[in-house]
């Protein structure tokens, strides 16, 4: 069967990788969005941090023997509790200056983390075995769907969503969203708002750790493995605009989507596709798909 | 948004906020004898230091100067910098390789590759402002990286290798370092000129009023968007002079130059120097450069130098070694 010219299987197998980068996009730009909304820094660390929450899932397995489950929960409470460190003894000193001082320093802060890893891992890539429960794979009849990457696309909507649920319709979110709008005021209340600073920035930290551990089956565990991704990531941050929690999420699936279309019908494209739609986006609409310009 | 990025180097707008009034008063003396002392100090030092090392240092020298002209004066910071060294690298290697082009052709001609490059890119990057810049200009650097990864003409991994650099005007051999070493300082020396003239001109002074303000700047009839671009191309044609340079001082281009660390290094020489002051990204560059070379067999802790060096001039070092000093003595630097 054929469509296009492309063999189905062909086509959907890409797709499906497609969507798997899209949920990795997805989470990562949701994470930057949120530490953006209540820090207004854009953490450059993500991609460093994403690679620790792998690194985390592998140390857990090889030195605790702590499998694929508890990596889940624990890789992002352990690097989001670095987070916390980063932001209690360096972020914290810059609030007042420039924004783009908080960019700087989470930039110095990924070449150490990414220094010291290759260092002590070497630059290639250390694999990660599957968990057992979700090897094997079903036939959907048009393509074959290996149970592992239907759980990480599952997942990470549901974790996308509940993140959503939580800043939109939660009292915790509605704080979260006023104190984006109006530090002072919602501090004024009685509500810690350097904590809730603090924290979110944990949190948006422990959800790139999250992707990490997801992707750790996928792609190999290596320090380099989030310093492109987070490039990439910058650019769907500007596609979609870091106004909505939903924007990011959509315009993270969508383009992992979009790029892996590219790898079927114009493989040699795949790479560039996401900074030439950046570029389209801005052309007419500077502000992003989701994004007010203030 | 508007304001928060209008006072974009605020460490170094401190520094580099009096430079503005006084340049213009005439109070450019020290900024001459400074100047003079460094072209004396290139001019000599070749008799004592490894004069391929110097050449190294001007290049990149030129190149922080290009970019601090952005970040220092304009407030733009840009993430992407690199693309401009290496593309007009690429350029020249080709021209002189390839095409037999003598080295001054070469070197124009990649130097208005680049200048193109940052017209059109310029274009996208200046719709937004402040961090979204940096990210726009990382990305856009990003895709013209993966560009020549798989262009033919590069070479790929490899580079471009054995770049002959050829006879200035068809008649002086630059083969050796002694034949290279003038031009490499006449360049540095004279891109450097340019950068401290356009500072300190009408142009130089309404760029500085953006960076401090851009609504005020608006409201009173500059066309904002317009200065801006004028700046990044004029920054990234100056970029694209000094990764000619080095191309063909090196005899090499490779992904190095268009790599987003390389657009990193640069933001890191600048900082250390001192954004937003004349001096700051020569000493910065020189300071960065020896640093790489006498590290180099440590192999990866380079980085992990760089990191830590970063977090400390952003927490507690932002003015820089040039700032601080300027700071000290009261006078712009």
């Amino acid at each position: 069967m054929e469509i296009f010219g492309i063999p189905t299987q062909a086509l959907f197998g890409q797709l499906l990788i497609g969507l798997i980068n899209g949920s990795f996009y997805a989470l990562l730009s949701l994470g930057l969005a949120v530490i953006f909304g209540l820090l207004n820094i854009i953490n450059f660390t993500h991609g460093a941090q994403y690679m620790m929450g792998a690194f985390a899932a592998y140390l857990l397995l090889n030195k605790a023997g702590l499998g694929y489950w508890w990596a889940l929960l624990l890789a992002p409470i352990i690097v989001g509790f670095t987070g916390v460190l980063i932001e209690r003894f360096m972020l914290k000193r810059l609030y007042n200056l420039d924004h783009l001082y908080g960019l700087l320093l989470t930039f110095g802060v990924a070449l150490i983390i990414q220094g010291l890893f290759r260092n002590e891992y070497g630059a290639s890539g250390l694999p990660y075995q599957m968990p057992p429960q979700l090897t094997g794979g079903t036939n959907l009849g048009f393509m074959f769907l290996p149970n592992y990457r239907a759980w990480v696309i599952i997942a990470s909507l549901v974790v996308c969503l509940g993140t959503w649920f939580v800043i939109e319709r939660t009292k915790l979110g509605s704080y979260l969203r006023a104190a984006t709008e109006n530090p002072q005021l919602v501090q004024s209340f009685g509500i810690n708002v350097p904590r809730m600073i603090t924290l979110t920035y944990g949190f948006g930290v422990g959800l790139a750790a999250l992707a990490g551990v997801m992707a750790a089956p996928i792609y190999q565990v290596s320090p380099q493995m989030g310093a492109d991704l987070i490039i990439v990531v910058f650019a769907v941050v500007v596609i979609g605009g870091m106004g909505s929690i939903l924007g990011s999420i959509i315009t993270g699936f969508g383009l992992g989507l979009i790029e892996g279309l590219t790898k079927v019908f114009y493989p040699e494209a795949s790479n560039t596709v996401i900074f030439v739609i950046m570029a389209i986006v801005l052309l007419f609409k500077p502000a992003g798909l989701f994004g007010t310009q203030k | 948004m508007a304001h928060t990025q209008t006072s974009a180097p605020a460490g170094g707008a401190s520094a580099a906020g009096p430079t503005a009034t006084k340049a213009t008063a005439g109070g450019n003396r020290h900024q001459l004898v400074a100047f003079l002392i460094m072209a004396a100090f290139f001019a000599i030092a070749p008799l004592v230091v490894y004069p391929v090392f110097l050449m190294k240092v001007m290049c990149f020298a030129l190149f922080a100067c290009a970019f601090n002209l952005l970040i220092g004066y304009g407030g733009l910071l840009s993430f992407g910098h690199a693309m401009f060294l290496g593309t007009a690298g690429y350029v020249a290697a080709h021209a002189a390789k390839v095409w037999g082009f003598t080295p001054e052709l070469a070197i124009l001609s990649a130097t208005a590759c680049a200048g193109v490059l940052a017209w059109v890119t310029g274009f996208l990057a200046i719709k937004r402002q402040g961090i979204y810049f940096a990210m726009i200009t990382l990305a856009l650097a990003q895709m013209i990286f993966f560009f020549y990864l798989q262009a033919p003409f590069t070479g790929g991994e490899d580079g471009i290798q054995a770049v002959p650099r050829g006879k200035l005007f068809g008649i002086f051999d630059l083969s050796s370092a002694a034949g290279m070493y003038p031009v490499v300082l006449f360049i540095f020396l004279g891109g450097f000129l340019l950068i401290w003239r356009i500072v300190n001109s009408p142009f130089g002074q309404i760029l500085k009023a953006i960076r401090e303000n851009e609504p005020r700047a608006l409201s009173l009839g500059y066309d904002t968007d317009r200065y801006k671009h004028v700046a990044y191309v004029l920054s990234g044609t100056l970029s694209g002079l000094a990764g000619a340079t080095k191309a063909l001082v090196f005899q090499l281009a490779s992904l190095t130059d268009v790599h987003w660390s390389m657009s990193g290094e640069v933001v890191l020489m600048t900082l250390v120097g001192g954004l937003g002051t004349l001096f700051g990204p020569v000493v910065g560059a020189a300071v960065i450069v020896s640093m790489q070379n006498y590290l180099a067999q440590i192999g990866a802790w380079v980085t992990v130098v760089q990191g830590v060096i970063f977090v400390i001039c952003v927490l507690a070092f932002r003015r820089g070694i040039i700032g601080e000093i300027a700071n000290f003595i009261r006078k712009p630097l």
